[in-house]
């Protein structure tokens, strides 16, 4: 986990420096967009393991420095696996300042997933639907605006090894950094006694996260019994007063 | 769809069956939904491994390989 505190002190010494997170479930051409972003040309893989590293590159546009970091490809947020575990992290404690959920058109409902998870962990996102021109082979027709519109977030139609929608994913990802686009993430409701559990744990974890994580989230992890997550916050956001573990106790 | 539900894990390779239900919970039932196994989902039993474990299933467009134990808690429609 190394490398992620060195994400994390990088981008605070350099502070003009943009971070984008790239996510996405496996096969769905986020490497491709990633190469044709960055102008890298080779593939580096993200496997389970001691030492993991990010593939990393460096794009500029409208005049500004971005850098882009490839997450390992994941079909959950929710750490069942070193990879997710690495994906979620670096969300949410290296605070990319935009996270790109590249998805696969041909396969929406599978690929949603994990969109709608990220959603629930950060505002500031944009969801690339990828493999355009695979599904209008396949007869399928995504409409964009539509999805954007119940998404509330920015919604960006690509073909990567074309290159086609690029620039309009630049652009949007720009416009989410400087404030011209707001997104307002779908909200998921969950059965009353969820949302009273959430309701219930909600200002306690304000005053232990601080604005660092997003308390329902957060508490929706906690009421899943994820306990790496509870390992991750001591980890990164090192409370020294506060055992976390306690206050999870009482929160049970 | 009168059929009685039963173990994924007794599908023969070529068959599909509709989910009815999962049986476990926790991490395991968290896994399983990420992966596309929720109530309605059609899974495809696509191979089993030389020493019958575990099997690929095709869930929703994704080649899945789940162990028998897995399997076994997922209560299918033969379809």
């Amino acid at each position: 986990m190394v490398s992620i505190n060195n994400q994390l002190s990088e981008k605070k010494v350099t502070e003009k420096e943009i971070v984008v997170a790239l996510a996405g479930n496996p096969n769905t051409g986020k490497s491709t967009i990633f190469n044709a972003l960055t102008g890298l040309k080779q593939h580096t893989g993200n496997w389970p393991g001691k030492t993991v590293s990010y593939a990393r590159g460096n794009y500029v546009h409208r005049g500004k420095s971005f850098v882009l970091v490839d997450l390992p490809g994941t079909y959950s947020l929710l750490a069942n696996s070193i990879d997710e575990l690495i994906a979620r992290d670096f969300i949410c404690f290296a605070k990319p300042d935009v996270t790109i959920v590249v998805t696969d058109a041909t396969n929406l409902i599978r690929n949603l997933n994990l969109a709608l998870q990220i959603m629930e962990a950060t505002n500031n996102v944009v969801v690339a639907i990828n493999l355009l021109d695979e599904a209008e082979r396949k007869g399928i027709i995504v409409n964009i605006d539509k999805l954007s519109e119940k998404l509330g977030l920015p919604v960006v139609g690509t073909v990567a090894r074309n290159q086609m929608g690029l620039n309009r994913l630049k652009d949007t990802i720009d416009d989410i950094v400087t404030k011209k686009i707001v997104t307002n993430p779908l909200k998921i409701h969950y059965p009353p006694e969820i949302e009273q559990k959430i309701q219930e744990m909600t200002p306690e974890l304000e005053n232990i996260l601080k604005g660092e994580l997003n308390p329902r989230w957060v508490a929706l992890r906690i009421l899943e019994g994820d306990k790496t997550l509870i390992d991750s916050i001591k980890q990164y956001l090192v409370y020294k007063e506060i055992d976390i573990k306690g206050e999870v106790a009482l929160c049970h | 769809m009168a059929n009685k539900p039963l173990p994924l894990s007794n599908l023969a390779v070529g068959t599909k069956g509709k989910v009815e239900s999962i049986l476990i919970d926790g991490l395991l039932r968290r896994r399983l939904l990420d992966l596309g196994v929720v109530p309605g989902s059609v899974i495809e039993v696509v191979r089993v491994s030389p020493n019958g474990d575990p099997t690929a299933y095709l869930i929703k467009g994704a080649l899945i390989g789940l162990r028998e134990n897995e399997a076994k808690h997922i209560l299918v429609h033969p379809i």
